[in-house]
């Protein structure tokens, strides 16, 4: 017989990731509804996952490949682009998802319960859809422009992994944030757009002066994106990127992982409230 | 093992209204980070002064030091006026929200079902929706597989499975969302008012179902505004009332004692602002309702075999034929009387933006006691307008014709004759 305590609780929250494992058919149902749905009643469908990077290369490729002249390595621009791009869209989609995740699921949150992590969780792992899309049009890509990919491919997974972690742990500070202030929401569009220059996605991070690129590893989004580039394109790893400056990227990234969790947890119990 | 399913202790619930002071992030994120000592007392002190004074305006107790216990097997309904806290005690039993204060236990597994159709996608089918409603429900991958045939056949909606619900009227959509419901298998179940929808065969159908869940013998929290609901199905009620527990006893009494309460206004009653037990489309609403005599005087109190007039103020969509329902319910909640102009072959149809449509019952057929009225208005379809439950209530007192021993509720003279043994031929 299960029995449940229901009492007001103070202070900090612990994660309560067994309840989430409970509830991971809910999760599962979450994903798959926000897959399902995405591309609905749309003419091209599934093919706009497909354009939507694609038009953003050629825009940078004429930009900043053409017209500004940005190196970009051994690679062809375009590829070089591309193989930044796809990591980075698939940050920006899982931070803007997960941070307006709560807010547009209020129906739910008032009306029933489960662990609101997996709210969430759902826009983080529903991105990874795109993702693989998109992973397949940068193969294609590849073939077109005659880059070979390497072994060193098998080290992308642990790179995405990087990227969910980042764009999860600041998914969920913003969206507990985003049910009591809906500055969220305005400021969302800017800090993503920010974020987008100060991480090495149109340009490569050599053309940044060589003592200041320790502070880029400061963004978790660096080593992923440069890390892709790597992996798939091939070249030297950039010397800011060594182990210890990438362990600093990585706990960066569990911290902000770790707080935004509890932050989460903690604020969740007046979720229902003031949503 | 103890037989107590859901024990409740000193539960209350503060909300803050308004305006608030510590809504700053600021405020916010130091709620989180261990407490700094204050370097001066006096100012703690001003603070707390401060902000006790600001949170008596601005506080609001939704639910304030409720107990009690609930066995298992047993039906409770809650009922009480809008504001009184039942919705807000089934989330936190919910576990929707949290309390404020005091503690509540639960033993067993729990399903609660504060809406249908919670979580409902318009662009998805009806066959996806049902596994996406099951599992935020709480049912599992496997239940929903086994029960799916089951769900399909309670809801009716068999041809249109593979349409998304958008496309659904709003009937189907409602019976689909219920069907799902319906076939959660908790140990305890917590129901919110989910009964006020759809047509009348398809509420016949819930109430049935709900009657079922009652009758296996599972623990079931029944919050309604449906007085008949809760008579019918409930072996307990709690009334409600400023977020206190007013009575807790028999359905029957606290249902009678409940009607009664509400009987101080002499046969009129503004519903313009009226929000309880109420629903439909609203294009036409119900403004007013009032009880009068023969000369249109306003009367909440009649005798037995005295004319009724009831008039039904209506406000809305002007030029549409209408079909008006009115309901007399007795004390514990039984439909005693109902009226319908498609039964009376009368056709009501509305010209002005503002109408006032009258049903005169020519000699009420009432026997004493208390009895509500409900207002039901539909359109040529039959589609719900405005449904306004138990909105005015009369008395029917008829001491002055002499005593009266039947305790029916309704009293139709008959002739009597006697023929006694002597009389018959053998």
């Amino acid at each position: 017989m299960s029995t449940i305590l229901i009492r007001p609780t103070r202070g900090l929250a612990s994660l309560g990731l067994r309840a989430v494992w409970e509830y991971r058919e809910l999760l599962f149902f979450l994903v798959w509804r926000d897959v399902k749905v995405r591309y609905k009643q749309t003419a091209l469908g599934v093919l706009w996952v497909i354009l939507q990077p694609l038009v953003s290369m050629a825009i940078f490729t004429v930009l900043f490949g053409v017209l500004l002249k940005v190196p970009s390595g051994d690679a062809p621009y375009p590829v070089f682009a591309f193989a930044g791009l796809l990591p980075w869209n698939y940050f920006s989609q899982s931070l803007t998802r997960a941070s307006t995740s709560l807010v547009q699921s209020s129906h739910l949150i008032t009306k029933i319960y489960f662990p609101r992590l997996v709210i969430p969780l759902s826009g983080v792992f529903s991105s990874l859809v795109d993702f693989a899309i998109s992973f397949a049009v940068l193969l294609i890509l590849m073939l077109l422009y005659g880059v070979t990919p390497t072994a060193r491919m098998l080290l992308l997974p642990a790179l995405l992994l990087l990227a969910l972690v980042t764009a999860l742990g600041f998914g969920l500070w913003l969206s507990a944030l985003n049910v009591k202030y809906r500055d969220v929401g305005y400021l969302l569009p800017f800090l993503i757009q920010i974020w987008m220059y100060l991480t090495p996605v149109v340009y490569g991070s050599a053309l940044i002066p060589e003592r200041y690129r320790f502070l880029l590893s400061l963004n978790p989004m660096t080593g992923v994106v440069e890390g892709f580039r790597w992996a798939l394109l091939g070249g030297e790893l950039e010397s800011y990127l060594s182990a210890p400056l990438l362990a600093l990227s990585v706990g960066i990234a569990l911290v902000v992982l770790v707080s935004g969790a509890l932050f989460f947890r903690t604020t969740e119990r007046s979720f229902a409230d003031i949503v | 093992m103890n037989d107590i399913a859901i024990r409740v202790e000193n539960l209350s619930k503060r909300y803050r209204i308004g305006v608030e002071r510590h809504d700053t992030l600021r405020d916010a994120l130091s709620s989180f980070l261990p407490r700094i000592p204050r370097l001066h007392p006096q100012d703690k002190e001003i603070r707390e002064i401060r902000d006790h004074s600001w949170q008596k305006e601005s506080e609001f107790w939704a639910l304030r030091d409720v107990s009690f216990e609930i066995k298992r097997g047993e039906v409770v309904g809650v009922i009480g006026r809008n504001g009184a806290g039942k919705s807000t005690l089934l989330k936190i039993l919910s576990r929707i929200t949290e309390p404020t204060t005091g503690l509540a236990e639960i033993h067993g597994r729990v399903g609660s079902l504060l809406e249908v159709g919670t979580g409902f996608h318009p662009e998805l089918t009806g066959r996806e929706n049902i596994y996406l409603n099951g599992a935020i429900l709480g049912m599992k991958r496997t239940e929903i597989d086994r029960k799916f045939d089951e769900i399909v056949a309670f809801s009716e909606i068999e041809k249109f499975l593979d349409t998304p619900v958008k496309r659904y009227s709003s009937g189907m959509y409602v019976r689909l969302a219920f069907a799902v419901a319906a076939h959660l298998e908790p140990e305890i179940l917590l129901v919110d008012e989910v009964l006020a929808v759809g047509d009348a065969a398809f509420q016949k159908k819930c109430v049935g179902k709900m009657g079922d869940v009652a009758r296996e013998g599972r623990t079931v929290l029944f919050v309604s505004h449906n007085l008949g609901i809760i008579v019918d199905l409930c072996t307990r009620a709690i009334l409600l009332s400023g977020g206190r527990i007013s009575r807790d006893s028999l359905p029957a009494d606290i249902v009678a004692g409940y009607i009664a309460h509400d009987s101080m206004h002499h046969g009129y009653r503004d519903l313009r602002f009226w929000n309880e037990e109420r629903s439909g489309t609203g294009d036409l609403r119900v403004t007013y309702v009032c009880t009068t005599d023969v000369g249109g005087k306003l009367k909440s109190k009649y005798s037995y075999g005295e004319p009724i007039c009831i008039h039904v103020g209506t406000e809305g969509k002007s030029g549409t034929e209408c079909v008006v329902g009115i309901s007399i319910r007795n004390s514990s909640g039984q439909l005693v009387l109902h009226y319908s102009n498609l039964d009376d072959r009368a056709e009501v149809f509305l010209t002005g933006e503002k109408s006032e449509i009258v049903l005169v019952i020519p000699s009420n057929p009432l026997n004493d006691g208390e009895y509500s009225l409900t207002v039901w208005l539909g359109d040529a379809f039959n589609l719900l307008r405005d449904r306004v439950g138990n909105c005015l209530s009369f008395r029917v007192n008829s001491e002055a014709l002499g005593r009266v021993v039947s305790l029916a509720s309704v009293r139709m003279s008959g002739n009597w004759s006697v023929k006694n043994a002597s009389g018959f031929e053998h």
